[in-house]
């Protein structure tokens, strides 16, 4: 089986890019994010491991009628599992997840995550109240992942990607620059003023 | 002490006063009066964690959304806050949390004196700035304190609600 490449399912995710809001966990997907395009509605993250989706929660709360959309690495979910939990009792209805998983720790060597021994993420999501749960191993599902990404519903992906190593292509790393940007192009102007 | 008099109403009156509408927890028993508060009020979207850390990250997402959270918890959970605190610290992000202590005045348990004892020092190593509230009616005081220091100056905050206050968890010994 071929598996995906990462950086070509993002650009497919974010190409063209819809009104949605990207939170992106730290490391390869923050690269991965930003390779396709650096925008101000991204959020790369470059710490806080396994705040990911607790961020994108946070997120889709504050903006119920925005799209948000949270792309992450196996490791990072992993050490975060408990907010699949968390999510599937809020249920928001407007935040997607893409889990790309190379079954790999990317960044500290390629030591294998416990998905490499066969811990299925979509079954767990499924178990915590994923109504819509899936694996990705086709680019053939992309077209239809990048729909349901752009639609509506709480959704989880688990996208199976190859352990190859993209170029890095690094977001700024000031994070209330980060902010300020994601904030201004959500909020406006208006959001330095008032609170 | 009466529910009527109890510091839980007044903090929540500074909830609602100060325009917070998420608010995130993991329960204690000090914190059920303002957890039903909370949930009971339909302008407050009230978020159940399985851990805390989830809290802190949550802030994150709803500060880039435009929206105030607080974050209630336990002094044992600060320790599982540690490394996510980084991320409000880096990125000068709001976050007010009300703590409220075990392992200190009169605890019961010797397994949670080393996280109640080290939880302040904690916080205060990773960039929150925190108060401690001794008696009842310092409660109300340190939290509209901890909420204003948050929103108005971009950094998390705690109130570190003392045992005195809450009473210590006995096991009827």
């Amino acid at each position: 089986m071929t598996l995906l490449d990462r950086r070509q399912v993002v650009k497919r995710l974010l190409e063209p890019r819809s009104a949605l809001l990207v939170v992106a966990g730290l490391g390869a997907p923050a690269w991965d994010i930003t390779a396709a395009g650096d925008h101000p509605l991204n959020f790369p993250m470059w710490g806080g491991m396994g705040g990911a989706l607790a961020t994108g929660l946070g997120l889709a709360l504050a903006q119920p009628t925005r799209r948000v959309l949270v792309v992450t690495g196996d490791g990072e979910l992993l050490m975060g599992l408990n907010s699949l939990a968390t999510i599937g009792v809020v249920q928001p209805a407007n935040l997607a997840i893409t889990v790309l998983d190379n079954e790999v720790y990317g960044e500290t060597g390629k030591q294998k995550t416990h998905t490499g021994f066969g811990v299925d993420l979509s079954a767990v999501a499924s178990a915590c109240g994923f109504k819509n749960s899936s694996i990705i191993t086709h680019e053939s599902e992309l077209t239809s992942l990048k729909k349901e990404v752009d639609g509506s519903g709480l959704i989880f992906a688990q996208v199976k990607v190859d352990l190859k190593s993209d170029e890095l292509v690094l977001p700024p790393r000031d994070g209330p620059l980060l902010k300020n940007r994601f904030r201004e192009a959500l909020l406006g102007d208006r959001c330095h003023f008032s609170n | 002490m009466s529910l009527e008099n109890h510091w839980s109403n007044t903090v929540f009156d500074l909830i609602c006063k100060q325009d917070i509408s998420i608010v995130s927890f993991v329960p204690d028993a000090g914190l059920s009066q303002l957890i039903e508060l909370c949930v009971a009020h339909e302008g407050i979207q009230t978020v159940r964690l399985a851990s805390e850390e989830e809290g802190v990250a949550l802030a994150m997402g709803t500060w880039l959304g435009g929206k105030k959270s607080l974050l209630l918890m336990q002094s044992s959970g600060v320790g599982n806050c540690i490394n996510m605190f980084s991320m409000l610290t880096s990125c000068q992000v709001p976050l007010p949390m009300l703590v409220t202590m075990r392992g200190d005045w009169g605890e019961f348990n010797p397994w949670q004196v080393p996280m109640g004892q080290g939880s302040e020092h904690v916080m205060k190593e990773m960039g929150v700035t925190t108060f401690r509230a001794k008696k009842n009616d310092e409660v109300a005081e340190c939290t509209e304190g901890a909420i204003r220091l948050a929103f108005n100056t971009y950094r998390p905050t705690a109130v570190l609600i003392d045992q005195r206050v809450l009473g210590a968890k006995t096991f009827g010994r």
